[in-house]
């Protein structure tokens, strides 16, 4: 469908009859801020994008995370992250 | 006819060639097992991280289809096919790459990536947004349609308004292609190559440290024997 829109044909007269854009853009004003509707939607996609990719959890972490508490296991495992984190940070501390 | 005298080849030292001096500093700077290492760290399982690379992806396909579309030279894209089509992957590949950088550009902002002596690799990255912004700006300009003469003719304004309107004329088709097709892009490709070859070279920034949890209320037996109080518990804080 998309390759025929690009293409043109009757395909690309279907999908104009649905999104009508023969009409100045719409537009979203606020003192000096002047922004079209389709600028809008894709910002607000993007903030959504970034809530997802920092909150949902990535493929597997689970697993690494249970392989690393049993790797180093017992009543010293809370002290290993951070030793690990200052040895992967050299030259300066996470401040 | 005297035989002429053997001499011995002239040959600089190896360790005074500048080809050593580059390779052992290069070597140094980034070992193989740096540059090319076998695992990364658990932190490094984040999406933030796919959008990274998927900045790469795009970038990878802007440059394939934008030498296509250079091949065929300008126009060729408006009264072919197949020219429509590679215009369009060019145009949403430019679309992609720029939603994919951002988002991970925030994603690096919020985790101040720049801990750690890790300076350069945000301000390559950072600047690679900025040098981006022209580059698709001159693409824009050189699609020589009526949308290409509006942002030209609008956007030659703001270039006067600062000074720069007699260095980067938008309503130079020849210089905003060159620009488009060559200088910016070569910037753009420059600096995404220093920018991974420095996350290599320094790791991936490890996560922010959490605050460490209240210390509970001192009892009356700890403060007769002079242990902490609260007001003077650690308190190492993530900026």
């Amino acid at each position: 469908m998309v390759v025929c829109v690009m293409f043109g044909g009757r395909y690309g007269a279907v999908l104009g009859s649905v999104l009508n854009l023969n009409h100045p853009a719409h537009t979203v004003d606020w003192e000096f801020i002047h922004l079209s509707v389709a600028n809008v939607v894709v910002i607000g996609i993007m903030l959504i994008v970034f809530a997802l990719a920092v909150l949902l959890p990535f493929p597997g972490s689970a697993r690494r995370s249970q392989a690393r508490s049993g790797a180093s296991g017992g009543a010293g495992s809370a002290a290993a992250p951070a030793a690990s984190q200052r040895k992967a940070e050299p030259g300066g501390s996470a401040s | 006819m005297s035989a002429v005298p053997s001499r011995e080849p002239t040959r600089s030292h190896p360790s005074r060639s500048w080809t050593v001096g580059v390779r052992e500093r290069a070597v140094a700077a980034l070992p193989p097992e740096k540059l090319l290492p076998d695992g990364q760290p658990t932190y490094v399982a984040s999406w933030i991280y796919v959008f990274g690379v998927a900045s790469i992806a795009s970038l990878i396909v802007l440059i394939g289809s934008g030498t296509i579309l250079t091949l065929k030279g300008p126009a060729w894209w408006h009264y072919t096919g197949v020219g429509h089509f590679f215009n369009s992957i060019h145009l949403w590949a430019v679309e992609l790459f720029f939603f994919v950088m951002v988002v991970h550009l925030w994603g690096k902002y919020w985790m101040s990536a720049w801990r750690g002596g890790r300076v350069r690799v945000w301000v390559t990255g950072a600047i690679t947004f900025l040098v981006a912004v022209p580059c698709a700006l001159t693409g824009y300009v050189s699609q020589q349609n009526f949308d290409a003469q509006w942002i030209s003719t609008q956007a030659k304004d703001a270039m006067n308004s600062v000074g720069i309107g007699s260095f980067f004329n938008l309503t130079n088709f020849g210089q905003m292609y060159s620009y488009h097709v060559l200088l910016l892009p070569a910037a753009v490709v420059g600096l995404v190559t220093a920018h991974v070859l420095l996350v290599r070279r320094h790791g991936v920034v490890p996560p922010l440290r959490l605050a460490p949890q209240a210390a509970p209320p001192a009892t009356p037996a700890a403060r007769a024997s002079g242990g902490p109080s609260d007001s003077s518990s650690a308190t190492e804080t993530t900026p």
